[in-house]
């Protein structure tokens, strides 16, 4: 603890850590005198309800392993026929019965990873407002307000892309952009002679002369702003989607900061520690791997989501010859819209089972995601003492 | 293992089907049911309900799109689907003894969005097949104002638009520039589905005419019902008889007389020989089994081609010539 928070005085560390609560320990003992000896009957209902309950869990494995089955069954002529050039390669092509699904899973991966970078800021610091900072008039509405945008249906949120969203970007983000118009100063440092009186003073000045050239030409950044203005574009899906998943994140972010033990924060305050750094050096280290948690519940939600990224990403990839552009402004596809829009019409053979791969695929990245989400919450639970 | 895939999915549909007729017994003798095209749904709709109110048998239609619409009768779960797009080699071998039942022809515009310049501009096939191809960039390129000489084209860049779904409209579209364009056919090709070298893709005729009114200098392809209802300017084009064709339910009925059609019906009527006729058009099918259909849907599938035929044109669908009529009705009178 001490470490990872240099400026909290190193007595903090073992007061934090005697403050951490011993769960087990009282519980194991006092448990037994608790219980009262049950009846035989009572007993046969225990283990009617541990098999009931067995039982449900154990059905989430058979549904996930049968869906494995299915889709991988219902693949495999695609996986036979493109192999591992099906997720390097970027031709999808029906006329040619040619699939590959590089753009998509980048345009996945692409729109989500926008979505977390707006969103995970915003989110945290709302939670932290919500349960550190607000005062009660503002934190009940606020949060109600957070679940009530968790629960919109995701088509909304498309339409609203579509009317308000889209064209507000086009208008006044992407065209002015694309025009030329950032301004480049030239600086010339320019020689005259002054005359004062009768001596004649040398005398120089800078002076700046500005051109005019479009973002997309700015060294470094520009490959960000490419593409067309139409509005439709990675980055419109990536705000809705940011949109989208900050509900989530700052409802687990505040429910888990709320969790924090009071004494953290008294020992931190008793220690002289304003409120800023209590937050920063207690109550968000405290928290970490359930934050982490959070943001991966988000992604979670990104990766998955279809109708609302399908109605503002453009859907068709972009003309680059990888069809993989990390322009911000050009359209995009990602596996989920791809799937909501061939779907129905795929014919049937290598096309559809190209499609089923999609979800395969989609699958796996999906449980890529939660196996290094568990991976990270794991390592900085142990990392940090009295993390979840 | 695509088989067994198939299959759960056939008895899904199949278990969904059953519980949805324990909930109705009462019209059950009489319900005939249908899945498919999205497109003729509006007009499908209003034959059931009149048929319903003539004869008293209830239809129920879903427009989930012309692939479900084929996946259900290849499956043998509805009495009848319904399809844009002629089913393929492949479809009609999975559902051997299938018929095609023509039912009302469409239009497909060229629909645009021009700041300043109204309906009706002269396209040819060459110019539509390289503005889709992107070698055309500029509205005011020479080969673009030289054919509409009264018009002032603005120097915006052109925006294609298509569908991002499968859809038998793009059916349409690239059957009829595969036709007339060599290039089109080598390099896109032509297909419910097809990849598209630029632009932006729309969800659904709604999707894409969303799309041309919000972006200036946008042109897509969408059914001439939508452009009416969207309000959105459209092309004449010129057909194989050298003459521009502004769309109307009128010269699509007269394109499906110019055209040799196959004893199967399976064929986009794109391209036709007809001096008026409009030449990017298709019929939309109803797709029923030769044997073993009920004698009800047979009774349907002769009223829509006749008295229904009446209500087509109202809708912007253009009814069947009445050479292309009369083989349908024989074609629903061998059914047995």
């Amino acid at each position: 603890m001490a470490d990872r928070a240099p400026s909290v005085p190193s007595t903090s560390a073992p007061l934090l850590a005697a403050t951490a609560p011993p769960p087990r320990v009282s519980k194991s003992t006092s448990a037994p005198s608790r219980i009262p000896p049950a009846s035989s009957l009572a007993r046969f209902g225990d283990k009617i309800y541990g098999a009931v309950t067995f039982l449900a869990s154990l059905s989430i494995f058979i549904i996930i392993l049968w869906l494995l089955y299915q889709l991988t069954g219902a693949s495999l002529p695609a996986i036979h026929k493109f192999g591992w050039s099906f997720i390097t390669k970027s031709d999808w092509n029906e006329e040619t019965n040619s699939f590959h699904a590089l753009p998509f899973i980048f345009g996945t991966l692409y729109s989500s990873l926008i979505a977390l970078v707006l969103s995970v800021p915003i989110s945290i610091g709302a939670a932290i407002f919500l349960s550190e900072l607000a005062p009660r008039w503002i934190r009940t509405p606020a949060t109600f307000l957070i679940e009530l945008l968790a629960a919109i249906p995701s088509v909304v949120y498309g339409l609203w892309g579509i009317f308000i969203l889209i064209p507000f970007l086009k208008l006044y983000v992407f065209q002015p952009v694309i025009q030329p118009h950032v301004p480049i100063y030239h600086r010339h440092l320019v020689h005259s002679v002054i005359r004062v009186g009768h001596s004649h003073l040398p005398f120089s000045y800078n002076h700046f002369d500005t051109t005019h050239i479009p973002l997309a030409q700015v060294k470094g950044i520009g490959f960000l702003f490419t593409g067309q203005s139409a509005g439709y574009s990675m980055l419109a899906a990536g705000m809705i989607l940011a949109i989208m998943v900050t509900p989530f994140i700052t409802a687990v972010t505040r429910d888990i900061l709320r969790a924090i033990p009071r004494s953290q924060r008294e020992g931190s305050y008793a220690l002289g520690a304003t409120q800023w750094e209590t937050i920063k050096q207690v109550v968000i280290p405290y928290a970490k791997s359930g934050i982490i948690g959070a943001v991966i519940l988000g992604l979670g939600r990104a990766l998955g989501e279809t109708m609302a990224v399908t109605m503002v990403i453009g859907n068709q990839s972009p003309s680059t010859p990888s069809g993989v552009s990390l322009s911000l402004f050009d359209s995009g596809y990602t596996m989920s819209s791809v799937l909501a829009n061939k779907f129905n019409e795929a014919i049937p053979g290598l096309n559809l089972a190209a499609l089923v791969e999609i979800a395969l695929v989609l699958f796996g990245v999906t449980v890529f995601v939660n196996i290094v989400a568990r991976l990270l919450v794991f390592y900085t639970a142990k990392d940090v003492h009295g993390g979840k | 293992m695509l088989n067994s895939f198939t299959q759960t999915w056939k008895g899904a549909v199949l278990a969904a089907l059953g519980l949805a007729l324990l909930g109705g017994t009462s019209a059950q003798a009489q319900q005939i049911t249908g899945a498919g095209a999205t497109f003729p749904a509006p007009l499908y709709l209003k034959w059931f309900q009149e048929y319903k109110n003539a004869t008293g048998a209830q239809v129920n239609y879903q427009a989930i799109g012309s692939g479900g619409g084929i996946k259900n009768i290849t499956a043998h779960a509805v009495d009848f689907g319904a399809s844009d797009a002629p089913m393929n080699a492949a479809e009609m071998a999975a559902a051997p003894g299938i018929l095609h039942i023509p039912t009302v022809a469409g239009a497909v515009v060229v629909a645009y969005n021009i700041p300043g310049v109204g309906p009706g501009i002269h396209l040819t096939s060459t110019i539509i097949s390289d503005i889709f191809l992107g070698k055309i960039t500029k509205w005011n390129d020479s080969q673009i104002t030289r054919l509409s000489p009264g018009t002032k084209f603005p120097s915006t860049s052109i925006f294609p638009v298509h569908r991002s779904d499968g859809s038998g409209t793009t059916n349409i579209f690239t059957t009829y520039l595969g036709e007339v364009s060599p290039e089109w056919k080598d390099s896109v090709g032509a297909g419910k589905s097809v990849h598209w070298p630029n632009g932006l893709g729309g969800k659904g005729n709604a999707g894409v005419a969303q799309l041309i009114k919000q972006n200036d200098g946008g042109i897509g392809y969408i059914e001439l019902s939508y452009a009416v209802t969207y309000n959105i300017p459209y092309a004449g084009v010129r057909n194989a008889k050298g003459k521009f064709i502004y769309p109307s339910v009128e010269n699509t009925s007269i394109a499906a007389e110019g055209v040799t059609l196959p004893a199967d019906f399976r064929k986009v009527i794109t391209n036709t020989s007809a001096p008026e006729g409009y030449p990017i058009t298709g019929f939309t099918f109803l797709l029923v089994y030769k044997n073993g259909t009920r004698p009800e849907v047979k009774k349907l599938l002769e009223w829509c081609l006749t008295t229904g035929q009446a209500d087509a044109a109202a809708q912007q669908y253009a009814p069947l010539p009445p050479s292309v009529k009369r083989r349908a009705l024989a074609a629903v009178a061998s059914m047995r």
